[in-house]
């Protein structure tokens, strides 16, 4: 054991522990992107035309793109032509029986976690009709769900069950045409969730456990819409682990909050996809937009997210203060460890009168992993009294990794506030020598500096999920020191 | 209970102890003086372990066992106590946070149940308030923020709750006014038992006034030069330590 600085980063050097590697499914389509397959997809999934339309269009306009360039990460070409874009879940039989034939260690790993039992067997992909807990815990939450008039369903059943909502409000938020991988998303995009929150309505639990039992298996390009409708309320939960795989894997995700007047959505997200291993082969590649439009007077959208998975990670959720008085929010921790690179931040674009914004992002780097915090808080001119607050801090782990911080700030109102903190710290030797001459171990030590260093985000998630949370990050930084 | 036999220790590539003897028993307390640089808080890290310091000859054992074989945490549950020369701040690690931690690593390791939380605070409310600490400290980052004398303060407070056997204070006294001087002194006397050991590293006769050594040492050059009785300081306070250095290279 050693605390010398420049060993710090041996003690990085942890395993994926969700990993395992699966068979290949029979139902997917060859490799390649073309209208045909667009058409294929649509079509195996009973859309109607409209549907079709909308990812058509989205296609033609993706085949003009190019991939954007300009984030702090760096990575292979990606092939677009040698993914595979629709895999159908796997069927039954394919799956494992029961968690008895689950890997052991993905077991243990869940326990780390802290994840229910009964959420154990469906996130392991066990089939389903062994999985009576989970049934019987869904069966529950949908009745009471029901009752309160939320609809809460995967994408694919919504286009089917609420194609009016569907078409008022996809694509409202993040356009098709967006960016590159909002587009790609658009024209293949596999399966996600559906929420819609009727006027005055507060959702009666969190939209979590659920989430995981019934949108397990969502794909690479997930897309969710959520809709809070007037003085509806709403608090949702995303989760994930993915199977290790040595090719580099695509993810471009789409999320899409919509607050009406007096409405509030709480987002968190604790994502923990397969990362590469310690030398930085494999991994996923996440592209995400996450936006959410506080579209009336005296809405809210809050963001609070865990990040310690994937190779790269490319994602900005932000908020778009259309109406007065609307909040905006956005907590964020980034870990990232080995080879892992992670540009993350927010926009907060200020449009209506006294829209206030809070940001506070902690991003934690230790081997030779590039942690960049990039946000932006752009005031509209009609934006008057509009307020911003940020505070973004940096934690190092050893020498050979950084962090990098891009604020953009753009005021056009002079009655706005803008403010902005930075920090940069190190967990030293020293810090370290004074835990264990007190009797606790280095492993205890970085995990105590880490979560004492991510409070103020884990404060703002729902109880369970930052026991789940602070379990992760020290999974995730496990061996970080030694 | 600490036996040191011709230690040799370095750091990077110079050494600092030469061949240091030291053996202290339960009951005693210990001052060791000596000039800047002479190698005192060399001493007191190889003690607790510090790995940036080499041991290159010689041996430590602590009640019978081979410490040096000890990592740093192993020593510390054994029931060694560094108090530091210099603490480090450990920003938004609650103080109350990382000492329950602690206390519960040596509960552990001696085989008794983790103290609950609400034991713990009845316990460090009734320590801070012997040491005249303001109970607000329990809530703050370890250090963070805290004046020079604040810091010196919250090591005796740790050391008070944890209750080592062997206690090595690195010169908790300097830079102190007298009231935080008073407040060390009635600690250090607290811990004082038959079954303890106290090893004080002070620059002054002031802390010796509140806190009676049985014997003091003077380390000069990485070694120790002298040892006496109390009665040593006061020679030393009016002397200084060259006489001793001229002594030794003789
Ligand atoms: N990191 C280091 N590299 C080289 N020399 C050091 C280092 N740290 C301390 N020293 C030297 O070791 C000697 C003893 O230091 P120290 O034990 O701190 O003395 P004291 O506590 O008696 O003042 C000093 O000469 C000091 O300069
Ligand atoms: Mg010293």
């Amino acid at each position: 054991m050693s605390t010398e600085p420049d060993k710090l980063e041996s003690f990085v050097n942890r395993r994926y522990e969700h990993g395992f590697i699966t068979d290949i499914d029979a139902d997917s389509l060859p490799p390649g992107l073309d209208e045909g397959v667009v058409r294929a997809i649509s079509a195996r999934k009973n859309e109607p035309e409209f549907m079709l339309e909308w990812r058509l269009r989205a296609y033609r306009h993706w085949r003009q793109l190019e991939e954007p360039t300009w984030a702090h990460v760096h990575y292979p070409r990606i092939d677009y032509e040698a993914i595979s874009y629709f895999s159908a879940p796997k069927s039954d039989k394919d799956r494992p029986k029961s968690l008895d034939e689950v890997d052991p260690k993905l077991l243990e790993t869940y326990d780390k976690l802290g994840i229910p039992l009964h959420e154990r067997a469906r996130l392991a992909g066990v089939a389903v009709d062994a999985v009576f807990d989970s049934v019987s815990v869904a069966t529950t939450f949908k009745e009471k769900l029901s009752e309160a008039g939320v609809i809460f369903c995967s994408f694919s059943d919504a286009v089917i069950n609420h194609p009016d909502l569907v078409k008022k409000y996809l694509g409202s938020v993040v356009p098709q045409r967006d960016n590159f991988f909002a587009s790609l998303n658009s024209a293949v995009f596999s399966d996600g969730s559906f929420v819609y929150i009727p006027k005055g309505v507060r959702c009666p639990m969190e939209l979590s456990t659920y989430f995981r039992i019934n949108a397990a298996n969502t794909g690479q390009f997930e897309r969710t819409l959520i809709i809070a409708d007037e003085g509806s309320h709403v608090s949702y939960l995303e989760g994930c682990t993915a199977p290790m795989r040595d090719e580099n894997q695509l993810h471009a995700a789409v999320v899409e909050l919509v607050a009406l007047k007096d409405a509030e959505i709480k987002y968190s997200t604790v994502q923990n996809w397969y990362p590469g291993d310690e030398n930085g082969v494999g991994g996923i590649y996440n592209f995400v937009t996450k936006r959410g439009d506080c579209r009336g007077a005296n809405s809210k959208i809050s963001w609070t997210q865990v990040e310690t998975g994937s190779a790269i990670t490319w994602k900005y959720p932000s908020c778009i203060l259309r109406g007065e008085n609307s909040v905006g929010e956005f907590y964020s921790v980034a870990v990232a460890n080995n080879y892992q690179q992670a540009d993350t931040g927010t926009k907060m674009i200020h449009i209506g009168r006294n829209t206030r914004s809070t940001i506070v992002s902690k991003g934690i780097s230790a081997g030779h992993a590039q942690n960049a915090y990039r946000g932006l808080v752009r005031i509209m001119p009609q934006a008057h009294g509009a307020r911003n607050h940020t505070q973004c801090d940096s934690l190092l782990i050893g020498k050979a990794c950084g962090a990098h911080t891009f604020p953009y700030i753009e005021v056009r109102n002079p009655s706005a506030k803008v403010e902005h903190e930075a920090t940069t710290s190190k967990i030293s030797a020293d810090q370290l020598f004074y835990c264990r001459q007190r009797g606790i171990s280095e492993e205890d030590a970085v995990n105590m500096i880490v979560n004492g260093f991510c409070k103020e985000v884990f404060k703002e998630l729902p109880m369970e999920f930052a026991v789940e949370a602070q379990a992760l990050l020290n999974v995730s930084l496990e061996g970080a020191v030694g | 209970m600490l036996q040191i036999t011709d230690l040799k220790a370095r750091i990077g590539d110079a050494e600092i102890l030469h061949g240091l003897n030291l053996q202290v028993n339960a009951g005693e307390v210990h001052a060791i003086m000596g000039p800047n640089g002479s190698g005192k808080s060399t001493l007191a890290q190889v003690v607790a372990g510090h790995d940036a310091y080499e041991v290159t000859a010689g041996s430590v054992t602590y009640n019978g066992t081979d410490l040096l074989a000890l990592e740093p945490e192993e020593r510390a549950r054994e029931g060694i106590f560094l108090g530091f020369q210099y603490p480090v701040e450990i920003p938004g690690v609650n103080n109350a946070y990382l000492l329950k931690a602690a206390l519960n690593a040596r509960r552990k390791h001696q085989g008794l149940d983790e103290i609950d939380a609400f034991e713990f605070l009845k316990l460090a409310r009734e320590k801070m308030a012997l040491l005249g600490m303001d109970p607000k400290f329990l809530n703050r980052g370890v250090n963070e923020g805290f004046s020079g004398g604040e810091k010196k303060r919250n090591e005796i407070f740790q050391m008070a709750m944890l209750e080592p056997t062997l206690a090595v204070l690195d010169e908790t006294d300097s830079g102190l006014d007298i009231d935080a001087l008073r407040a060390v002194a009635m600690g250090v006397n607290a811990l004082r038992s038959p079954e303890r050991a106290i090893i004080l590293v002070t620059h002054y006769q002031r802390l010796l006034d509140y806190v009676e050594p049985d014997y003091v040492h003077v380390l000069s050059g990485g070694r120790i030069v002298r040892s006496g009785d109390k009665s040593l300081a006061l020679e030393l306070e009016e002397k200084g330590y060259d006489w001793l250095r001229e002594a030794a290279t003789a």
